[in-house]
């Protein structure tokens, strides 16, 4: 068991609904008791879609259980297929219904139904939204392109003169800037004079995945949600994929070579006529005040390591934590995290990435909706860089993540909650301003009074002193302890450790101010 | 599955002419299950933490269902369970034991804490009563710990509510043995409406008067045959039964939902302490009069409007009541999660006799039957509401009429915006 507060993605059979929901004529039949239902709103609210997810739920009761449930299964399943007329069905159980093994794999092939019928096998009690979605999706694919599967021991015969073409793999209902994200992939494809076969799942039809071997190569946005599903490609039918995920400026570039590459294209023209704001706006003197501000960023794999490239290598900031929830991309997450001599956090523990937040003080938190109430407690600013997500988390403005574009937005989205440089200095200054404090947040962004409302008085306060004191008894001088508060709060727990760790060295029992300053100027170097 | 079926009690009960009948339907059920519950029962009891015991999607429900994410540190937690815990139940329970360590650890500040099953753990058999009082005395005196099922398998949305507070009847201390006659109101109310109800007590002469659930956990009020009480909500059914077995006496009564329903409901206590009608008059006439000329306004924004209920909170009923006899609006079809016909006595007869009943769902005929209907409004969850004003419709999340107060003379013009609003907005707009 895990003692869990918020959790960072859903069971897997959400991951199932996101596939169904994002393409056309797809019905998802779900074994689950009453309640599970619950499932529609993340779509219907949370992403304001305007349809009910292409789910139907036979939401089976406890009298249920009594008596014959897979006969409750089969008959949901013919009536969804004669009331929604899809053209493939999905059918599968939620954790409840997996327990009591009723195969709706099975039962559904015996209806005998017109349609391809995919059964979904994703254990909850392992398994989460991402594996379930990116499992789905595989095989959908799988399914629907079955019929085109060539020989084993095929190659892909040389393009000759046809234009190259390719696949966008990845995009789904529910994801971080999807929709957007697409549309900036697909611009970037059509200026390298690229065809796009099949986009998918998001608004693609089962008609569209029976093609999906006509491609080329395979672009694939999201590694978690399609990387299962361009391996089996690109095993099966010779479609080499991309690797380079096209968030951040430098990214992009890479991103746009590497496509160049596979689809044999000059990538220059493109590389020369555009450009990303983002590079000059971090050279712009006024961003000055960014660097070296320690990030902590923790999301979905995907985009936790390419905001950690943003952050140290386009900003100027110091990445001193980098983690994911993204089990299944664990080692990549931690191949990135040598890049900045951090050691990466891989968990799905809320807590501990409370208590990480809390030991490292970091200056800004790009995370999740999860961090974001992290940051807010502590009062330290944030920005969302992945799911899990809120409703406010779907602008309706255009904000993709990707390409040139999502460069921009990313240098507005995380520049914005700071302190501007001028007022930080400030803000050191004159420590004792009634107006200027610790929790006084950004001018820019309205009465920083109301920052800390929200926390409970049993919560604990970032400034609170390291909860681990060295075992040494080291007593603080009141004027050294009052010297101390003048230190900004986000650095005031590492002023205070090193300056007892240097009292400590020394065997200096009560910290002056001259400790304090002789320590500072100790740890300077 | 179809059924049609005669309304045994209530309106035939009552003398109502015409036969009428419930439709009921089995199919996909739209609702919460009643883990939701948690969502308001935290906030209101403050010393409370409620420790879910079930899967992922236990989890997600709860962190979804009502924005919940508002609070930064919530009063629940999940322990989900995974595949070691399916494995050995033995293991199942040291699991929890650990996890009620590290939870106790965390919120020393907690006097109560629910063990909640849900789906997952009811079929696996899980005993969380057992698993209680095995912990309760690990800390006892300084936390009490109780159980209760939330699951979809058992409850529907507000029955979470009804069998937490079930569970806490038997907490109940015994009545102290020289005490006369006192109230209890029971069901979850918000505490504006709580303090009103309390003075408009105090002026009528009733009383020692106690609510159920308590604010904070150390103050549960005594249950016995001296005990009176009234129901402030319509889904309790099992905490009324354990109360009447503790020997309390139900006061049946509308529900407090508009003027007549909370003059009706404070009458009946009012009737049980003596009080004549002289003094009821003297003592809520002023606040029945306020709450008479401020619902006025609406009745012109909602008079003669069609309205059609999805079943979701069991509040369905007294709200159709409400809004037929208050504001002269036409409930269509009004579905509610169960039909209690005993603790609804009071307020079936008061429908419309062109009102459609129905009990249960199946969401697609349900759906088909509101299409035909176009209403003028539709109450319904979630999950519904936006699909259905993409195609035209007005609709009022049912799951706010949990989340704002509403009962009471105070609140009656308060309940009839909150279904005025969403035709004030569609006017309104222009894009």
């Amino acid at each position: 068991m895990q003692l869990t507060l918020w959790t960072y993605e859903g069971p897997p059979h959400i991951g199932a609904m996101r596939i169904a929901t994002a393409m056309k004529g797809v019905h998802y039949v779900l074994h689950a008791p009453q309640g599970d239902t619950y499932a529609d709103l993340l779509f219907t609210m949370i992403e304001r879609r305007d349809r009910r997810p292409p789910v139907t739920y036979t939401t089976f009761q406890a009298r249920d259980l009594g008596g014959d449930t897979a006969e409750l299964f089969k008959s949901a399943a013919r009536e969804a297929y004669d009331r929604f007329q899809p053209d493939a069905l999905l059918v599968g159980a939620s954790c409840t219904a997996e327990l009591i093994q009723d195969d709706p794999g099975g039962l559904a092939k015996a209806l005998g139904l017109p349609v391809p019928v995919v059964p979904l096998e994703l254990p909850a009690y392992q398994k989460k939204e991402n594996w379930g979605a990116a499992e789905t999706f595989y095989q959908l694919v799988r399914t629907c392109a079955a019929p085109s599967v060539p020989a084993p021991g095929w190659q892909r015969p040389p393009r000759g003169d046809a234009r190259p073409r390719c696949n966008i793999l990845g995009p789904t209902a529910l994801g971080f800037r999807h929709r957007d994200d697409l549309v900036e992939v697909r611009t970037l494809l059509d200026e390298l004079g690229i065809d796009v076969v099949v986009a998918a799942p998001l608004e693609a039809t089962v008609q569209d995945l029976m093609r999906i071997g006509d491609a080329d190569f395979n672009v694939v946005m999201y590694p978690e949600l399609a990387g299962q599903a361009a391996q089996w490609l690109e095993r099966t039918f010779r479609q080499p994929r991309t690797k380079t995920v096209p968030i951040g400026a430098a990214a992009t570039q890479d991103f746009i070579r590497e496509v160049a590459t596979l689809a044999g294209v000059d990538a220059e023209p493109l590389l020369n006529a555009r450009k990303s704001r983002l590079p000059w706006y971090s050279r712009s003197v006024d961003s000055t005040y960014l660097t070296g501000k320690r990030v902590f960023i923790f999301g979905d794999a995907t985009h936790a390591i390419a905001a950690a490239r943003i952050a140290q290598t386009e900003l100027g900031f110091k990445v001193v934590g980098l983690g994911s929830y993204s089990r299944e991309f664990a080692r990549d997450v931690r191949e990135a995290a040598k890049l900045y001599d951090v050691e990466a956090l891989i968990t799905d523990d809320y807590l501990e990435v409370e208590a990480k937040v809390q030991e490292l003080q970091p200056e800004l938190v790009l995370g999740t909706q999860m961090e974001r109430h992290i940051a807010k407690r502590l009062g330290v600013p944030s920005a969302v860089i992945s799911a899990p997500m809120h409703v406010q988390d779907f602008p309706a403005r255009y904000s993709p993540q990707m390409g040139f574009e999502g460069a921009n937005v990313i240098f507005d989205s995380w520049v914005h909650p700071l302190m501007m440089g001028l007022e930080e200095h400030l803000l050191a200054m004159f420590r004792d301003d009634f107006e200027f404090h610790d929790d006084a947040a950004p001018s820019h962004l309205g009465h920083g009074t109301a920052q800390r409302v929200e926390a409970e008085p049993s919560a604990p306060v970032a400034s609170a002193p390291a909860p681990q004191m060295p075992v040494s008894s080291i007593i603080w001088a009141a004027e050294a302890e009052k010297e101390l508060s003048k230190i900004p709060f986000f650095v005031r727990g590492k002023a205070r450790r090193n300056t007892e760790r240097y009292a400590s060295e020394r065997g200096v029992a009560t910290v002056t101010i001259e400790t304090l300053y002789d320590a500072k100027a100790h740890y300077s170097r | 599955m179809n059924s049609m079926a005669p309304l045994e009690a209530g309106r035939a009960a009552q003398g109502c002419s015409s036969a009428p009948t419930v439709l009921r339907q089995r199919g996909q059920r739209e609702v919460f299950c009643g883990l939701t519950g948690i969502v308001w029962l935290h906030r209101k009891i403050q010393d409370a933490f409620f420790l879910v015991v079930g899967s992922r999607t236990c989890a997600h429900l709860i962190q979804s269902a009502a924005g919940v994410m508002i609070f930064a540190e919530p009063r629940f937690a999940t322990a989900i369970m995974d595949e070691r815990d399916l494995a050995g139940l033995a293991d199942a329970n040291d699991e929890l034991d650990r996890i009620v360590a590290r939870l106790v650890e965390r919120r020393p500040d907690i006097k109560l804490l629910f063990l909640v099953g849900s789906c997952p753990s009811e079929v696996i058999k899980l005993d969380l009563a057992r698993a209680a009082a095995r912990l309760s005395k690990v800390y006892s005196p300084t936390l009490r710990i109780l159980n209760y099922s939330g699951s979809g398998i058992e409850t529907t949305f507000t029955q979470g509510e009804d069998a937490c507070l079930a569970s806490l009847v038997p907490e109940l201390p015994a009545e102290d043995g020289a005490a006369g006659q006192s109230l209890l109101v029971v069901g979850a109310l918000a505490d504006v409406v709580e303090d009103q109800f309390r003075r408009l007590f105090n002026a009528l002469g009733v009383g020692p008067v106690h609510f159920l659930p308590p604010r904070r956990s150390t103050d549960l009020p005594a249950a016995g045959p001296r005990t009176r009480f009234l129901l402030a909500q319509p889904f309790l059914n099992d905490t009324a039964r354990a109360l009447e077995e503790r020997g309390a006496t139900l006061l049946p009564a509308l529900f407090p939902l508009g003027v007549e329903g909370t003059t009706a409901w404070l009458k009946a206590a009012a009737d049980a302490w003596g009080v004549s009608d002289a003094a009821f008059d003297a003592a809520v006439g002023a606040a029945r009069t306020r709450s008479i000329a401020a619902l006025d306004k609406y009745k012109d924004q909602l008079g003669g409007k069609r309205i059609f209920f999805f079943p979701d909170s069991q509040l369905e009923i007294p709200l159709a009541r409400f809004l037929a006899r208050e504001l002269a609006m036409q409930p269509v079809e009004v579905g509610t999660p169960y039909l209690h016909q005993q603790h609804l006595a009071h307020e079936l007869p008061l429908l419309p006799d062109t009102t459609l009943l129905s009990e249960g769902q199946d969401v697609e005929r349900q759906l088909d039957r509101c299409h035909a209907e176009t209403p003028d409004i539709v109450v319904c969850g979630l999950g519904l509401a936006n699909p259905l004003e993409a195609t035209g419709l007005t609709t009022k999340w049912s799951i706010e009429l949990l989340f704002t107060p509403i009962q009471g003379y105070e609140q009656a013009a308060d309940l009839a915006e909150l279904f005025a609003r969403p035709l004030v907005r569609r006017a309104r707009l222009e894009v």
